[in-house]
């Protein structure tokens, strides 16, 4: 099915002097989209041009359309020489290709030189005829929607969860082929970025293929990344769940202003157009006449190419063998040993245990190893299988689980790159699986079969998959993958949560209409107070979940927590109890997930981000050698992280953790592991113990003193943090319970992590000897400076929170002020002395300090919230290492977070908010327009006294002819799927896009710093550039996926790489919707908000 | 550990005002951490003084990104790098433009050139102004002159509207370029006693009253001029000194409508021909260049100094400027009575202004 794509190049302004004699640019323009290209005539002599040309038509494929983009090149003329560029605007046009998203792109792009960033700014039309408009997108994957938002977009409805999707598509890199040793850095960086953007655009037609042969309409959790795999190639590989997803048609009716404002921005003349005049396209202008030239060019040959595509049910490789698991319990009794000996030795053999197969995989394969190393963390919960616990249970759970089981099972992997569902569509949490392999990275030799890394990948996925079944689960939720590379080492990692789904939210067909009631319950309305009205939508959802007879089974606030492994025959060993809510079903005493916190959880007072970081030296080392200390290592890495987060998780009084990442980064002399996750109190799970600690040498008087000390501190800190975070679980009498609870939060008996719930636990507790080898053990260095660790974690200052999911439990009066932003962080480890200890320390320090230093700079906003903080980590040199941070701070509404600041910073806070309030004008003022574009204010009338200077003398100013009067429109960026206090009305498309960045002059740019804060600026700048020319106001869902910076300062070089993608959508403040008639009948149906009030 | 990169970039800029002004006074990032040590920051949000550096640093990163744009104010509302509320571009802008009355008073009537900012450091020392932040203030002086230099219309307005400025700060601006342009000595110790404020309020008026777009906005000449045609003109006012009658009836009809009113009315009256005649020679000397710069210099030599000298009270001068104005009306031989009364418009505004100590 061909389309027609136009293009028209109206104006360039700022742009740069080219001419040094003229001060001046003559100017024009190159639009080439595949093989074509169009030419704008030149404008002489102007650093704002108005080209004002005809429509550029180029009649193509709607294969190519998908994977080519709009590539707009502004060049110099130059009479005598080689026209000289100025830079580039690439447009992918992707989201002009199914008929929800946009229809036009138009308005000013930021003018991208990889050499000199922004230069000028260019203003351009987009359109794209589809030809047969019936049926339009049947026979290609034009028509799928992506979405990057890892929950059911907003203002849309899933029908079916069909499942997991991937695909990965290799190539030569530009940057490391033989050509690029003649060419400019420029045309290398170039050759680059054209190559990426042809490669994901390929990529998510051929995601979008499957979807197509799964019958389903869209991508839900797109995650798109690159591996720059250096010598031996780029891979751009996908992963993201296929869903079919409707449209909510109600949105329409209750948003009369707002269902179509792209529509409307087709006819009404484009506001930022400087020349009105151009919309006319009367011969009468003299521009229209002119011929333009049509120089077909050579297209850049490319050989990359995709895996095989097929959806055979069969897996592509055999089951990974089952290598020794090693199953990391901290909180079981088992692996906390009698001895710190026999701690010690159990480690050892698993870690030697690890070697036979190891060596299995290498011997008989050529040169490449892999080792894989799993870890099941703990989670629990009901008697799925046992059938003993519940009454009600028995046949209906066997039933449940058949459907389930056939429903998963036809698919290769059940998993989903989901964190938020809908309610009911978890049934049961397993717990976190992960996976990760170490390979050696070899040349891909034939880029059309790119199986070495389908086949890793498949492999990978495979032993989560057993992972999840060995919990008792079908499915894996919250899935991610991720890949980390130094020089041809790579780590292949995986991680998700092993869960029990609810069969009927993925089969077709059959309960479909009650389905879409369910599904369509969109995941934050509760949590987010503002999105009321929303409920509106489902009127039935109180009978229909009626029907779901799971309800009856597990209570909507606790379910999820249930074991779903069979309590007599547990993959592991654990503490179990019955769960603190329905005392019904059994439940783990502690939760790990890479899940979103379910809306319908009950949680007892706030979140809090919880980190832990680990170094690891290793020994330089080459190939096959490095390989085999690298996964050497990562049980030991795996293992420590897990204690850690356990420790702190304790610390602070809370029993689960949400949104779990485990970032794994390998550099050429270490290993570096960095956790995050967000610690909640689950009323559902028991009471964590608290943390002991002993000495090794009991007699020595002073030693004991120290040790009591350090037990204060501890147990200080814990009872700090409860009342930091809120957390008074109501105490529970004992017959309740039914099982032997505990002396409720004696502190002095315990084990470091030690549940108070079970049996063992008043045997274990009895002091000496019972200790875990790394918190316990206070004789060696090693362990103080753990636990000094422990403590250095300090809690963020008054007024602010943390989290890295979605929302922080515990708030839900977010004002609408949000602050996204990106921090980097390059430190230079001291050479001398680099032992583990230091490192932990100094990478400790570095990831305290970079926090401290955001809530410095976020003080103004308090309070607020710090949401989604994702932490990367990157070992770029030898004794360097990279963070980068991205996330959010959204404001809250001081008066119910009051119970959590005492008096005294009353205040301090008050001012700061005042102090605030200059800044809230703008969000406030400036975002109030329904329509696509938000325009800064224009000033109403000029009058020389009035106050307000700056509009004023900009209104007077469209006299003056340099300067046109468009206005810069106001767009927000959140990580978040949604915004506090806004509506999402509709979803625009996938932003994805990828830059790279240059200098030769780092000293003149203001050196590493300078350099990389403006290519940051002009990466937001560019990406709001993008979503403004689509009609939106908001980009949700943003992640910067990869930033790879690279310095030479010897050369006064440095180079950057990034990433970054979401979805631009069109917000609408939630005041403007009340402002709307309400359809009298949605309001009638209130009282079905029912699934809201558990959170509450 | 040493952080070699440390950034920090919000999707919407952050800007610190404290840090701004610290940045725009011309403190380094060390002496900016430590005056805001010594502002109690650190106490109020409990952090260490690393963080506080990585901010300051932060801070004047944005604000070096954001001085090429200050440098053309329209251009920072189009731009698309950095996501600012416009309340706070134009308090960006705003505070960029502003500048030390001490260093403005200095400067005025200096050309603008090359020359005078290497004496830049001089006036530094002599104001207190550090000379970075007198760099800053000479270079809008010089950029706001190059811009308006050309153009037509008024002054005030046509740096408004170039530079986003508020009416009172573009007033004050088109004071500088008048000066810069006309030249005016307001270096001599006899004028040392006044203030940038008074030259300011003088220029003001000299352009409300005496340019060509006072008269008609969209005249042929740039408004930083006095229109040559009407100095030319003012040579016809001599004739009000030149002539005896004229003048005889000119003292009299004042002093009639004096006597009684004010209080040194018998300094007044021996004084008036002197008196009269600087008034009226001020002007008719317009026409040189070379006298144009004594402008100030006559108006306090010759009518300020002795009216202090003979204790006249502002009212005093007030009233006699007022009927020395008027009375001419009465004169039947005198025929410019529109020139003159534009003219002494400015003069007495002027005098008025600078009549004090």
């Amino acid at each position: 099915m061909p389309g027609k794509l136009k293009v028209k190049i109206v104006a360039g302004r700022h742009l740069p002097v080219m001419d040094r004699a003229s001060d001046l640019t003559d100017a024009f323009v190159e639009v080439k989209f595949g093989n074509t290209t169009f030419k704008t005539d030149v404008y002489p002599k102007s650093l704002n041009p108005q080209w004002n040309s005809e429509w550029f038509k180029f009649e193509v494929d709607d294969e190519e359309l998908q994977d080519e983009p709009l590539q707009i090149t502004v060049l110099d003329h130059d009479t005598y020489s080689a026209n000289d560029a100025i830079g580039k605007v690439y447009i992918d046009i992707d989201p002009l290709l199914y008929s929800e998203a946009a229809t036009v792109i138009s308005g000013w792009f930021p003018i991208y030189d990889t050499i000199h960033g922004i230069r000028g700014e260019i203003n351009v039309v987009v359109k794209v005829d589809l030809f047969n408009d019936l049926n339009r997108f049947r026979q290609s994957s034009c028509g799928v929607k992506f979405f990057c938002t890892t929950s059911i977009p907003k203002c849309y409805r899933a029908v079916i969860i069909h499942g997991f999707v991937e695909e990965l598509v290799v190539n030569e890199d530009p940057e490391y082929q033989w050509i690029d040793r003649i060419r400019t850095p420029r045309a290398s960086n170039e050759a680059r970025q054209r190559l990426i953007s042809l490669m994901s655009g390929e990529l998510q037609r051929k995601i979008g293929l499957k979807v197509l042969e799964m019958r389903g309409n869209a991508v839900v959790g797109y995650l798109q990344c690159f591996d720059l795999e250096g010598e031996s190639g780029l891979v751009v590989r996908a992963i993201g769940t296929a869903c079919t997803l409707d449209k909510l048609s109600n949105t329409s009716a209750f948003l009369p202003a707002c269902n179509s404002p792209s529509k409307e921005m087709k006819e009404i003349p484009f506001n930022e157009d400087p020349n009105p005049n151009t919309h006319s396209s009367g011969p009468s202008t003299p521009l229209k006449n002119q011929t333009y030239s049509f120089s077909p060019s050579k297209s850049y040959s490319r050989q990359s190419s995709s895996s095989d595509t097929d959806l055979s049910l069969t897996p592509k490789t055999a089951p990974s063998p089952q290598g020794p698991r090693i199953f990391l319990f901290p909180s079981s009794p088992t692996l906390s040993c009698d001895s710190p000996h026999l701690k010690k030795s159990c480690l050892l053999l698993s870690g030697s245990s690890l070697n036979p197969l190891h060596s299995s995989h290498v011997s008989p394969v050529v040169l490449r190893k892999s080792v894989s190393f799993t870890e099941e963390l703990l989670l629990a919960a009901s008697g799925m299988g046992s059938g003993s616990a519940g009454k009600e249970g028995g046949p209906f759970k066997t039933l449940l689980r058949q459907q389930t089981q056939s429903a998963l099972e036809q698919r290769e992997f059940p998993f989903f790159t989901l964190t938020t569902f809908p309610p009911g569509f978890l049934v049961h949490v397993g717990g976190v699986v992960s996976a990760r392999s170490v390979k050696l990275l070899d040349r891909i030799h034939n880029p059309d079969e790119p199986e070495t890394r389908d086949a890793w990948w498949a492999e990978i996925r495979q032993e989560i998959k057993s992972h999840a079944k060995a919990l008792g689960c079908h499915a894996v939720v919250g899935y991610s993958e991720s890949t980390s590379i130094c020089e041809e080492v790579c780590i292949l990692s995986a991680s998700g949560t092993a869960a029990v789904l609810n069969p009927r939210f993925l089969q077709d067909g059959t309960m479909e209409g009650c389905l879409e009631q369910r599904l369509s319950w969109q995941p934050g309305f509760f949590s987010i107070g503002s999105e009321k009205g929303e409920v509106d939508f489902f009127p039935q959802s109180q009978d229909s979940s009626s029907l779901l007879g799971i309800e009856e089974a597990s209570p909507p606030g606790c379910g999820f927590c249930h074991i779903p492994y069979d309590e007599l025959n547990m993959p592991f060993p654990a503490h179990l109890t019955y769960c603190y809510n329905c005392r019904k079903q059994k439940v783990p005493d502690v939760l790990f997930t890479t899940i979103d916190l379910p809306v319908e959880a009950i949680v007892i007072g706030k979140g809090c981000l919880i980190q832990a970081r680990l170094c690891r030296l290793k020994k330089k080392a080459q190939a096959e050698a490095n390989a085999t200390s690298i996964s050497n290592l990562l049980p030991f890495m795996e293992y420590e992280v897990h204690t850690q987060l356990m420790n702190k998780l304790k610390l602070r009084g809370m029993n689960a953790l949400f949104g779990l990442r485990i970032q794994i980064t390998v550099g050429e002399n270490m290993l570096m592991g960095l956790a995050s996750a967000t610690g909640v109190y689950l009323a559902a799970l028991p009471t964590p113990g608290g943390i002991q600690i002993a000495g090794k040498t009991p007699n020595d008087g002073t030693y004991e003193q120290h040790i009591s000390h350090m037990q204060k501190k501890i147990n200080d800190t814990i009872a700090k943090n409860k009342e930091l975070y809120e957390i008074n679980p109501p105490e529970l009498p004992e017959e309740i319970i039914g099982s032997p609870i505990p002396e409720p939060r004696q502190r002095s008996r315990l084990l470091r992590s030690q549940s108070e719930s079970s049996d063992e636990v008043t045997e274990l507790d009895l002091s000496h000897g019972k200790k875990d080898a790394f918190v316990l053990e206070i004789d060696d260095t090693d362990a103080m400076e753990d636990v000094h660790s422990l403590l250095t974690d300090v809690p963020p200052p008054s007024g602010f929170y943390s989290c890295n999911t979605e929302i922080m439990p515990g708030i839900n009066n977010w004002t609408p002020e949000i602050q996204m932003f990106t921090a980097v962080r390059v430190s230079r480890l001291s050479n001398i002395n680099l032992t583990n200890q230091t490192l932990n320390k100094n990478f400790n320090d570095l990831c305290e300090n970079l926090l401290k230093s955001l809530y410095f700079k976020l003080r103004s906003m308090v309070p607020c919230c710090l949401c989604h903080v994702n932490f990367t980590v990157a070992l770029p040199e030898d004794e360097l290492v990279q963070i980068a941070v991205t996330a959010v701070a959204i404001t809250f509404d001081k008066n119910q977070a009051l119970q959590a600041n005492k008096a005294p910073t009353e205040k301090s806070q008050q001012r700061a908010s005042t102090d605030n309030e200059d800044q809230l004008q703008f969000p406030l003022e400036l975002c109030s327009d329904p329509l696509a574009s938000q325009p800064f204010p224009p000033a109403k009338a000029a009058s020389l006294d009035k106050a307000s200077p700056l509009a004023e003398g900009y209104l007077r100013h469209r006299s003056v002819p340099s300067c046109t009067n468009s206005t810069v429109s106001v767009v927000k960026m959140t990580p978040l799927s949604f915004l506090p206090g806004a509506k999402i009305t509709k979803y625009l498309g996938i932003i994805n896009m990828f830059f790279i960045r240059e200098t030769t002059s780092l000293r003149e740019e203001g050196g590493v710093s300078g350099f990389l804060h403006a290519f940051i600026a002009e990466v937001f700048a560019m990406v709001r550039a993008h979503v403004a020319a689509l009609g939106g106001n908001a980009v949700v869902s943003y992640i910067m996926k990869q930033c790879v910076f690279m310095e030479n300062p010897n050369k006064n070089q440095a180079q950057c790489l990034i990433n970054v993608s979401g979805d631009a959508v069109i917000f609408v403040r939630e005041s403007e919707l009340e402002m709307l008639p309400v359809q009298p009948s949605t309001v009638v149906s209130q009282p079905t908000s029912s699934g809201g009030d558990v959170t509450t | 550990m040493t952080s070699d990169l440390d950034i920090f970039v919000g999707n919407t800029t952050l800007i610190d005002e404290e840090v701004y002004q610290l940045w725009l006074d011309g403190h380094s990032v060390a002496e900016a951490v430590a005056r805001r040590l010594r502002g109690g920051v650190l106490e109020r949000a409990g952090t260490s003084v690393a963080v506080l550096q990585s901010d300051t640093r932060d801070h004047y990163r944005t604000f070096q990104m954001l001085e090429r744009l200050l440098h053309a104010p329209p251009r920072l509302l189009q731009q698309l790098l950095f996501q600012i509320p416009p309340s706070r571009q134009a308090m960006l802008v705003q505070r960029y433009y502003a500048f030390e009355e001490s260093f403005a008073r200095e400067l005025l009537g200096k050309k603008l050139s090359k020359g005078t900012k290497k004496d830049l450091d001089e006036i530094s020392a002599r104001t207190g102004v550090s000379i970075k932040s007198c760099r800053r203030q000479f270079d809008n002086f010089k950029r706001v002159f190059k811009a308006v230099e050309e153009l037509r219309g008024p002054l005030a307005d046509n740096i408004q509207q170039l530079f986003l400025l508020p009416p009172p700060l573009a007033r004050d601006y088109a004071a500088v370029v008048f000066f810069a342009n006309s030249r005016f000595e307001t270096g001599k110790r006899r004028l040392q006693f006044l203030t940038f404020g008074d030259f300011a309020a003088c220029a003001q008026h000299m352009m409300l009253h005496w340019t060509q777009g006072a008269l008609a906005p969209e005249a042929a000449e740039p408004d930083g001029d006095v229109p040559k045609s009407f100095l030319q003109d003012l040579k016809e006012l001599k004739v009000l000194v030149a002539d005896k009658d004229l003048l005889d009836l000119h003292k009299s009809l004042v002093c009639t409508a004096l006597r009684g009113k004010i209080s040194v009315y018998n300094e007044m009256e021996a004084n008036f021909k002197p008196l009269s005649r600087a008034l009226v020679n001020v002007g008719g000397k317009l026409t040189h260049a070379r006298d144009v710069r004594d402008f100030f210099v006559d108006l306090v030599e010759k009518v300020i100094e002795p009216c202090r000298s003979d204790k006249w009270s502002p009212a005093d001068l007030r009233l006699f400027l007022g009927h020395y104005t008027a009375a001419p009306r009465a004169l039947p031989a005198f025929r410019h009575q529109a020139l003159w009364e534009r003219y002494m418009a400015v003069i007495t505004a002027c005098l008025l202004r600078m009549y004090h100590d």
